[in-house]
């Protein structure tokens, strides 16, 4: 069992909320506002990042606590303890803590690989690039921990160029050369990163049936060279383009998830609502598929099961049954989760208090 | 609450790097209790770092004389020039005693975020002292960040047409790391400045 326990001390409304004996499926059912969703992210904190809502630390601790919160949770019975924190005096700053000992959140990755849906990423296909390459880099993160690193080293270079062509002095051009290099080397990594994983996971979406889940093909959309010469090339060609803009036009901060619905050859977000969403649960799963290694996986899916017919419901538990990782869904009644009842741990939340 | 002269007092060394508020105030009270045994030696030492404390106009370096102590050694090995951004960065290479040559501090890091250009740092001066001759090889111990990093870019470019051998510190491995506990990025360095052995 991946997660054996979970606590929680004053974390939005749940003042101290503690789930023991977990299941690998686990049920969170209660009324809008319960606190279901607060659960899911706060096993979201066990992952490098800001969690699946991307909130501020401060903005989690409890109304009527101190302002500090903890989540804890053991995996192996106890034997292995990991657990994220802040404190009063500084609410702004989480702290993570394994095993007893404090370390950078990179190194949760070690441990648990986490991966979420949630309503709001229903539009994903529809909205910018932007949040598609995020969406796209935590895939590459679970099975990279490094990429945080490039990709942040690579940001820091990009808004430096930027800067230095929106000057209105001429930029220096060794200065120029100097920072294109850098941005080369860790650009040409990062879609390089971002490459494989699109093809790997197209591989295994392959091998699905076009249903019950609306097939997807993904592609890589990209104008990056994932050679670092050729990038640094394009890029030094670019300057004069990228002056007039205001900003670099080359580089995989440019780039897209191109994702179609298979059976129809069309663009995802010219498909429904539901073909939507069920292409979005066929990448999850692919990836979860990928991504089966050693490390205890969690997936965690945030009103889901309620959008789906029954049929592709059961395919969906069938699924995430064969996956092997450890599934947290929410919903406001349990009826939907029935056909699971027998194996899953369903837990009861009213008002930031869960029962079993 | 403490008096004006006390406040003023705690704030001008919570503009020490490091230091802070809190911790200023408790160096305040420290002081404020040893006023007769501490006070007068830690003025004193104040007192001639402001009278003797010059820039070495060669090298940046900080010392009592221009030129500075180790521009001025006739047993420095003037062929050999290794540069650096900070006097802090001298001064760490040069406790280790490993360094034999001269020095250069550049001031600083180039960064157009913070606009800090390349007029900004003593690069010209730089350029200089190599256009001036008897140097052979130029060493760029830059740190690791993104901007130390394009500094020694910018500094091997600006170099590359002058008769010097240039390179640069190496990356990878600390001493004593154990690989299993590298991040990716310092693996992949080391496996790319890997060398016959």
């Amino acid at each position: 069992m991946p997660l054996t326990r979970l606590t929680l001390r004053d974390f939005r409304n749940h003042a101290a909320t503690r789930l023991d004996g977990l299941a690998m499926f686990n049920v969170l059912v209660g009324e809008n506002g319960a606190g279901k969703t607060n659960v899911l992210e706060a096993l979201s904190l066990l992952a490098p990042g800001r969690g699946l809502r991307r909130a501020q630390p401060a903005e989690m601790a409890a109304r009527h606590g101190d302002g500090s919160f903890a989540v804890a949770v053991e995996m192996e019975h106890g034997e292995v303890v990991l657990g994220t924190h802040t404190q009063p005096a500084a609410p702004g700053r989480r702290l993570v803590r394994i095993n007893g000992a404090l370390g950078p959140a990179a190194r949760l990755a070690e441990w648990l690989s986490l991966t979420w849906l949630t309503p709001a990423m229903d539009r994903l296909f529809a909205e910018s690039a932007g949040n598609r390459r995020r969406f796209l880099d935590r895939l590459v993160l679970a099975r990279l921990p490094g990429h945080a690193q490039t990709s942040a080293r690579y940001e820091n270079a990009l808004r430096e160029r930027n800067r230095l062509l929106a000057d209105d002095r001429e930029p220096d051009p060794a200065w120029l050369e100097a920072l294109e290099s850098q941005l080369a080397e860790t650009g040409a990594a990062i879609a390089a990163a971002r490459a494989d994983l699109v093809a790997d996971l197209g591989a295994v979406l392959e091998t699905l049936p076009e249903q019950p889940f609306a097939r997807p093909s993904l592609a890589y959309a990209s104008d990056t060279p994932i050679d670092a010469e050729a990038l640094r090339a394009a890029l030094r060609q670019g300057r004069r383009r990228d002056r007039a803009a205001g900003r670099t036009l080359t580089g995989p901060h440019r780039d897209d998830l191109a994702v179609r619905l298979a059976a129809k050859d069309a663009p995802a977000a010219d498909c429904s609502t539901g073909e939507q969403k069920a292409m979005l649960i066929a990448i999850v799963l692919a990836h979860a598929q990928l991504t089966a290694g050693p490390r205890p996986r969690l997936l965690l899916l945030d009103e889901i099961a309620a959008h789906l017919d029954p049929l592709r419901r059961a395919a969906l538990y069938e699924r995430l049954a064969a996956s092997g990782a450890q599934v947290w869904m929410t919903g406001t009644e349990p009826a939907p989760f029935a056909e699971i009842a027998g194996e899953a741990a369903l837990w009861h939340v009213h008002d930031g208090v869960v029962t079993r | 609450m403490a008096s004006q002269e006390i406040e003023a007092l705690a704030s001008a060394l919570a503009r020490l790097p490091g230091l802070g508020p809190r911790s200023a105030r408790r160096a305040v009270l420290w002081l404020i209790k040893r006023r007769e045994s501490a006070l007068p030696q830690l003025l004193a030492a104040l007192d001639t770092v402001r009278q003797n404390l010059v820039e070495c106009r060669t090298c940046g370096n900080v010392d009592t004389t221009d030129p500075c102590g180790i521009c001025a050694d006739p047993r420095r090995d003037a062929r050999a020039l290794c540069v650096v951004e900070d006097v802090a960065d001298l001064w760490a290479l040069d406790r280790a005693r490993l360094f034999t040559g001269r020095y250069h501090v550049l001031g600083g890091r180039l960064s157009a975020l913070e606009g800090v250009r390349p007029e900004d740092l003593t690069i010209a001066r730089l350029l200089e002292r190599v256009q001036a001759g008897g140097i052979d090889e130029v060493v760029l111990a830059m740190n690791a960040t993104l901007e130390g990093q394009t500094t020694a870019h910018y500094i091997a470019e600006r170099l590359e047409d002058l008769p010097v051998r240039v390179t640069q510190l190496a990356h990878g491995l600390p001493v004593g790391g154990e690989l299993d506990y590298m991040d990716e990025g310092t693996l992949a360095q080391a496996l790319r400045a890997r060398r016959p052995v």
